[in-house]
C-alpha cells in the first residue's frame, strides 16, 4: 500500500484534525481523562430528524443516546414516541428504541451494528418507516459508489432493486435472505469502506425491524404510509366539496365527479403520486 | 532482500518481501480464481474473485493485491470464501447479456469458464441490467459495452502498453462505462486500432470486425478471381486454433486449407516483404547518402502508422513511404498479376490474412484504393477469423497434406519470414542494406543483437566504416521513450523499427488467443518467444535468406518494377501520410 | 505542429501554464475544471479537451473525471440552479416529497433542464443546515422547511423575479 506520489499519506476528517492542537497543548493525559476505556475524548454528533433541538452536539464519549436525545435534543417533537437511532450517516445501522441507553463510543456502536461513521445521529419517530429509510440509505451509497470494484457497484445496486420491490408490493419473503447474503458479500469483499460498510443499514434494519419488513411484504401494507406505493388514496364523500382541485391536478386525470359534488378516485388507474392528498384543503383525502 | 514466511491453507511458505499472497499461492499449486488480474498489466484488484480470508483481518482480502506479511496465516478456501466468488460472479452475470450461445467468445470466455467452476448454477439476483448500444464505427473493431465487466484490462493496456490512453473509465457506479473520451465512436477517437483491447479481454466487449461473410460471398461468386495473402505471423499461430503448441510452423498445412477453401490464387506476404526491403533499403542508402529525414522509422505496422498520425506528425517526414508489405501485395495482384494473367484487375478479389486488426483500417484507407470502390485489398481476416473459417468449412486441418505457395508472389526469403517478429523487419533490412551499402556479402547474417522479445532495444551495426546506430521499439509506449530521445537529441538513431504491438506481428491484436491455465494471456513473452521462435525456425531452413537474393524479386524488377525507388516502384509500391485528429496526448 | 486553437479564457490559459511548472502538474486537474465550469458554467467538450492538451493529461482521463464528480455538470445549467437537499435529515423530515412536487411542477427529472432553459433541478448531499430541514436553494437563495405545497408557490415567485428583473 502506498499514499499519495509514493509518499506517506494522511487523510483525516476535520474533527480529527481539530482535536491535534488541544491534544498538543493539554497532553494526551488530559485528553484521555475524558471518555470510555477504548474511546477517548469527546464526540460531536449531527443530531437532526424529528427531535426538538436539532444541531451539533459536543458530548463526551460514552454518554448515552437517551441523554443526547432527551437531555440535550429535548425530546421529540409533538412528543412522538422514539422509533430508532440512525447514526454513522448513510453506512451506519438503525437503533432500536430499547437500545439507546448503551453508552455511546465505537465499540458499542459496533457491537449492535452500527458505527460512528461520520457522527450523524437522526432521530426517527413513529411516523418514519424503517424499510424506506434503509432504501434511502441504499440510494445514497448506489450513487456514491465509484463503479470500480464489483461488489459495491453491481450489489448496492440490486439491494436497492430488492428494497424497492418491497416497498412497491411485489417484495417475496426470499428477498429478505437475497439482502442478507448479498449484504454480507458486499461487505466482505469491497474494496474501501464505503462498500465494506453500505449494507449495515440494511443488516441492522432487518435485525431489529425485521418485522416491519414483512408486514410490507406480506400483507402489503406500510405501516406508516411512507411508501407511497402501498397506500390507498380514497376521497370521503361526507367532506367532499366537490371543488374540483383535486381532479385538476391529477397527473393521470383519475378523479372523477360533478362540480361541487364529491369526487370518486379510480384506484385502478392511480399511481399514487399523492397529489390530491397533499393539495385537498378539506383534509377529505384519506391515505390508508 | 528479505524472506517473508507465511502459511496458506496450512502449507508453511518462505517468500520474498513483497511477494503477493496470489504469486504465494500459485507456486504451492493453491489456485485462487482470479478475473481482472493481468500479470503484465497492472494490479486492478477491482473484481474481487480472488478474495481469500486472513486470519485475524474482519473482511476477505484480495490476493492478487496483498503482500504477505510476516506470520500471515491465509486460507484460500472455505464454504463462504466460496460462496462469496460465486454471488460476485453471479452479479456479473446479472448485468451481461445472455447470449453465450451466439457469442464470438462462446467457448474460450474467461467470465464463462469461471462460472461454470466456480459453481454458479442459479441467479438469485436478477433485475435490470445496463444498457448500451454496440458501438461498430471502426473498421477493425467492435465495442460491445453490454458484454464489459469493467475489470479494465483494455484501459490497462491502451494506457500502459500502448500509451494511447483512449479508453478510460466514465461515469460512476452502476452507470460506468469504458470508452474514448466523450464517448466518442472509435472512429473519431485516438484508438490506433491494434487491436489488443481485444487480446485482453475477458469476454467479447471487444471483438474484430467481422469479414468472414464478405469473404464467402466472395469464394461463392463465380465471376470473382479470388486470391490469398497470408502474413507471416499466420504460420507460426494458426496451429494453435487445433490446439498445437504456440510456435509450431504451420506454413503446408495452411496453405492447402486455403485452397480448400477455393481460393484461385494462394500467396505469401512474405514475398512482399522481401520487396519492402529492396524498397526501404534503397530509401535508406538514399537518406544516409544526402543526410537527410533521418532516422527512417519503418512503416509495416498500420497500427503504429496511425499513432504516428495522431500522437506524432512531426516524425511523419520521417516515416519511410514503403507501403506495408500487405498493401505492396495486393497492390501488384490487382496490377503485375492482373497483367500476366490477363485478368480484369475488378474481377481480381484479394483477402489479406493478418494477424492485426488495424490491417482491416489500412485496406480501408483512402490512399490504397485502385480505383473508387475499387481497393487494393478487398477483405482482411484475422487469423482468428480464418481458424474459425476454417473449421466452419468442415476441413481437418491437423490431418492435412502441405501445400505450397504459388509463384511469383509466394516465393520469399527467410528475410521477408522474420517480418512477423519485433527486430524482424530490422534485421531483414540490415542483411541487405549491409550488402548494398559496402557491396561484400554479409558475413553474420543473424543480427542477434536486434533480436529479443524486450520492447526496446538499440545497437550499433557496423556497416563497412559506417557506424549504423539502430533501435526497435515494440509497445508504443517504448516507440514513445525512442521518439522523445530522437527529439531532444539525446541520441543520433540511423534506422528505427517499430511494431504497434508487443512483441512485433506475431503477438498482433488478430492472433489466436491462447491459454496459460484457465486464462487468455496474450502478454505472455514465453507465447511470443515461441511464436517468434517458429519464424526464425522457418528463416534458418530457408536456402535463400536475404531480400535481394530472391529470384523472383530480381525478376519483377526486370520485368515490371524497374529498380528500387523507380517512378513506377514508386507511384505502385510507396504511399504518404497526414497528421491526423483529434490529436494524441504524448 | 500544435494546430488547436484555444478558446479558454487567458487567465485560465495561465492558470495551466503556471501549474505545467509545478510538481505533478496533473493533479491540478480538478482544480482547472472548478475554474473552467465556474467560468462558463458546465464544461464543453472543447473545453475539455483544451484542458487536456494544456496540461497534457489524456482526453479520456480528463471526461473520467468530469463525468465522475456529481459536481461537475457537462449541459448548461438553467437559469435557476434547485438544489434540493437529499441529505438524511432532510429525507426524514420529507424532502423525497418535496423533490417529487418539484419534478410534477416542473415536467423534468432530476438532473435535468427545463425545455425553457428556466429551471435545473439537482439534488445535493447534506448542506449543513439540517435545522431547517427539508432545504432548498435556489441560487443563493435558502428555502427552509419546505412544504409538497409550496413548491408552485415558490415557483411562481422565481418565475416573477425573472419578469422583473
Amino acid at each position: 500500500m502506498k499514499g499519495l506520489w509514493g509518499h506517506p499519506t494522511c487523510i483525516n476528517n476535520v474533527e480529527t484534525w481539530a482535536n491535534v492542537p488541544a491534544i498538543m497543548l493539554y497532553g494526551a493525559d488530559w485528553f484521555s481523562r475524558i471518555g470510555t476505556s477504548n474511546s477517548k475524548g469527546t464526540k460531536v454528533f449531527a443530531l437532526a430528524g424529528k427531535v426538538k433541538n436539532t444541531g451539533l452536539v459536543e458530548v463526551p464519549m460514552g454518554t448515552s443516546l437517551r441523554e443526547i436525545i432527551y437531555d440535550i435534543g429535548g425530546g421529540l417533537i409533538d412528543g412522538k414516541q422514539l422509533k430508532a437511532v440512525q447514526t454513522g450517516g448513510p453506512s451506519g445501522g438503525c437503533i432500536p428504541f430499547d437500545k439507546i441507553d448503551i453508552p455511546v463510543d465505537y465499540d458499542n456502536l459496533r457491537s449492535i451494528g452500527s458505527m460512528m461513521g461520520s457522527g450523524g445521529m437522526i432521530v426517527l419517530d413513529e411516523s418514519d418507516c424503517i424499510v424506506s429509510t434503509t432504501k434511502f440509505f441504499l440510494e445514497f451509497t448506489k450513487d456514491e459508489s465509484c463503479g470500480k470494484c464489483l461488489p459495491c457497484r453491481e450489489g448496492t445496486y440490486r439491494m436497492l432493486e430488492i428494497l424497492e420491490r418491497i416497498t412497491s408490493g411485489h417484495g417475496e419473503m426470499e428477498d429478505l435472505d437475497k439482502l442478507e447474503r448479498l449484504g454480507n458479500a458486499i461487505v466482505k469483499s469491497s474494496l474501501c469502506g464505503l462498500g465494506m460498510s453500505a449494507p449495515n443499514p440494511v443488516l441492522s434494519a432487518l435485525k431489529y425491524f425485521r418485522e416491519e419488513f414483512e408486514i410490507h411484504i406480506k400483507e402489503k401494507r406500510c405501516p406508516t404510509q411512507r411508501c407511497t406505493q402501498l397506500v390507498t388514496f380514497t376521497i370521503i364523500p361526507e367532506k367532499c366539496t366537490g371543488c374540483t382541485l383535486c381532479a385538476r391536478r391529477c397527473p393521470v386525470s383519475c378523479i372523477r365527479g360533478f362540480n361541487k359534488k364529491p369526487h370518486e378516485i379510480m384506484q385502478e388507474y392511480c399511481i399514487k403520486c399523492g397529489e390530491c392528498y397533499n393539495v385537498c384543503k378539506f383534509d377529505a383525502i384519506e391515505k390508508i | 532482500m528479505k524472506y517473508i514466511n507465511a502459511t496458506i491453507d496450512g502449507m508453511p511458505v518462505s517468500v520474498l518481501e513483497g511477494t503477493t499472497i496470489m504469486e504465494a499461492a500459485d507456486k504451492i499449486g493453491a489456485h485462487v480464481p482470479r478475473l481482472c488480474y493481468h500479470p503484465f498489466l497492472s494490479t486492478e484488484g477491482a473484481c474481487r474473485i480472488c478474495v481469500v480470508e486472513v486470519e485475524g483481518m474482519r473482511n476477505y482480502l484480495p490476493a492478487c493485491a496483498t503482500a504477505i506479511t510476516e506470520g500471515m496465516n491465509i486460507k484460500t478456501n472455505s464454504p463462504q470464501i466460496r460462496q462469496t466468488r460465486r454471488d460476485l460472479v453471479e452479479l456479473l452475470l446479472d448485468n451481461h447479456p445472455k447470449s453465450c450461445l451466439t457469442c464470438d467468445r462462446d467457448g474460450n470466455c474467461e467470465l464463462q469458464n469461471l462460472a461454470y467452476k466456480l459453481g454458479v448454477r442459479e441467479r438469485l439476483f436478477e433485475g435490470d441490467r445496463k444498457r448500451h448500444p454496440i458501438e461498430d464505427s471502426s473498421v477493425s473493431l467492435i465495442r460491445d459495452a453490454e458484454k464489459c465487466i469493467l475489470c479494465r484490462r483494455c484501459v490497462r493496456v491502451c494506457s500502459e502498453i500502448q500509451g494511447v490512453h483512449n479508453l478510460s473509465q466514465l461515469y460512476r457506479g452502476f452507470d460506468t462505462v469504458v470508452a474514448p473520451a466523450f464517448e466518442a465512436p472509435m472512429d473519431d477517437s485516438v484508438c490506433i486500432k491494434c487491436g489488443q483491447c481485444i487480446n485482453v479481454c475477458p469476454t467479447a466487449a471487444f471483438i474484430e470486425q467481422d469479414a468472414t461473410e464478405l469473404v464467402w460471398a466472395a469464394l461463392d461468386n463465380p465471376d470473382l478471381h479470388v486470391v490469398v495473402q497470408t502474413a507471416p505471423a499466420i504460420r507460426a499461430a494458426i496451429g494453435e486454433g487445433w490446439n498445437l503448441p504456440p510456435g509450431t510452423p504451420s506454413t503446408g498445412k495452411m496453405i492447402t486449407a486455403l485452397r480448400r477453401l477455393g481460393f484461385d490464387g494462394v500467396f505469401d506476404t512474405d514475398f512482399a516483404a522481401d520487396l519492402t526491403i529492396m524498397e526501404e533499403s534503397h530509401e535508406f542508402i538514399e537518406r544516409v547518402k544526402k543526410g537527410e529525414k533521418l532516422p527512417l522509422i519503418t512503416s509495416c505496422s498500420p497500427g503504429w502508422i496511425k499513432f504516428l498520425e495522431h500522437f506524432y506528425p512531426e516524425f511523419i517526414p520521417n516515416a519511410s513511404s514503403c507501403k506495408s508489405p500487405m498493401q505492396m501485395e495486393s497492390t501488384l495482384l490487382k496490377t503485375y498479376y492482373a497483367e500476366k494473367m490477363g485478368i480484369d484487375p475488378e474481377k481480381i478479389f484479394v483477402v489479406a490474412v493478418m494477424p492485426c486488426v488495424a490491417k482491416k483500417y489500412e485496406a480501408r484507407r483512402p490512399e490504397h484504393y485502385l480505383k473508387e470502390n475499387v481497393p487494393h485489398t478487398d477483405a482482411v481476416l484475422t487469423t482468428r477469423e480464418l481458424i474459425w473459417m476454417i473449421k466452419a468449412y468442415g476441413i481437418d486441418f491437423l490431418n492435412l497434406p502441405d501445400g505450397e505457395f504459388d509463384n511469383p508472389l509466394g516465393f520469399s526469403t527467410g528475410a521477408g519470414v522474420i517480418f512477423g517478429s519485433t527486430g524482424g523487419v530490422m534485421e531483414a533490412a540490415l542483411r541487405t542494406a549491409y550488402e548494398m551499402i559496402t557491396g561484400e556479402p554479409v558475413k553474420e547474417l543473424e543480427f542477434t543483437d536486434v533480436r529479443a522479445v524486450e520492447g526496446l532495444r538499440e545497437a550499433t551495426i557496423k556497416v563497412g566504416d559506417l557506424d549504423v546506430n539502430v533501435a526497435v521499439a515494440n509497445g508504443l509506449n517504448n516507440a514513445k521513450t525512442i521518439l522523445e530521445k530522437v527529439k531532444s537529441g539525446e541520441k543520433q538513431f540511423h534506422l528505427i523499427e517499430i511494431m504497434a504491438c508487443p512483441g512485433g506481428c506475431v503477438a498482433g491484436g488478430g492472433q489466436p488467443l491462447v491459454y496459460a491455465g484457465d486464462y487468455v494471456y496474450p502478454l505472455y513473452p514465453e507465447l511470443i518467444r515461441k511464436r517468434q521462435g517458429a519464424l526464425y525456425t522457418i528463416d534458418e531452413r530457408k536456402e535463400i535468406r536475404k531480400s535481394h537474393d530472391n529470384p523472383y524479386i530480381k525478376e519483377i524488377y526486370k520485368e515490371f518494377l524497374g529498380k528500387p525507388g523507380s517512378e513506377k516502384a514508386h507511384h505502385l509500391l510507396h504511399t504518404h501520410y497526414e497528421a491526423k485528429l483529434p490529436r494524441g496526448i504524448k | 505542429m500544435e494546430q488547436t486553437t484555444y478558446t479558454l479564457d487567458q487567465d485560465i490559459q495561465d492558470f495551466i501554464s503556471n501549474c505545467m511548472t509545478l510538481e505533478h502538474p496533473e493533479s491540478y486537474l480538478i482544480a482547472v475544471l472548478h475554474k473552467v465550469q465556474g467560468r462558463y458554467g458546465y464544461l464543453s467538450e472543447k473545453h475539455m479537451d483544451e484542458v487536456a492538451h494544456l496540461l497534457q493529461v489524456p482526453t479520456s482521463t480528463v471526461f473520467g473525471v468530469a463525468t465522475f464528480y456529481h459536481f461537475f455538470r457537462l449541459k448548461p445549467a438553467g437559469k435557476f440552479k434547485i438544489s434540493i437537499c437529499l441529505g438524511t435529515a432532510c429525507f426524514v423530515k420529507g424532502a423525497d416529497l418535496v423533490l417529487d412536487a418539484f419534478k410534477t411542477e416542473l415536467g423534468c427529472s432530476l438532473g435535468d433542464t427545463t425545455s425553457d432553459g428556466m429551471f435545473s433541478l439537482e439534488g445535493t448531499r447534506c448542506l449543513g443546515v439540517c435545522a431547517l430541514a427539508p432545504v432548498v436553494t435556489i441560487n443563493e437563495q435558502v428555502f427552509g422547511n419546505v412544504k409538497p405545497t409550496q413548491v408552485s408557490e415558490i415557483l411562481n415567485k422565481m418565475k416573477e423575479a425573472k419578469v422583473e428583473a
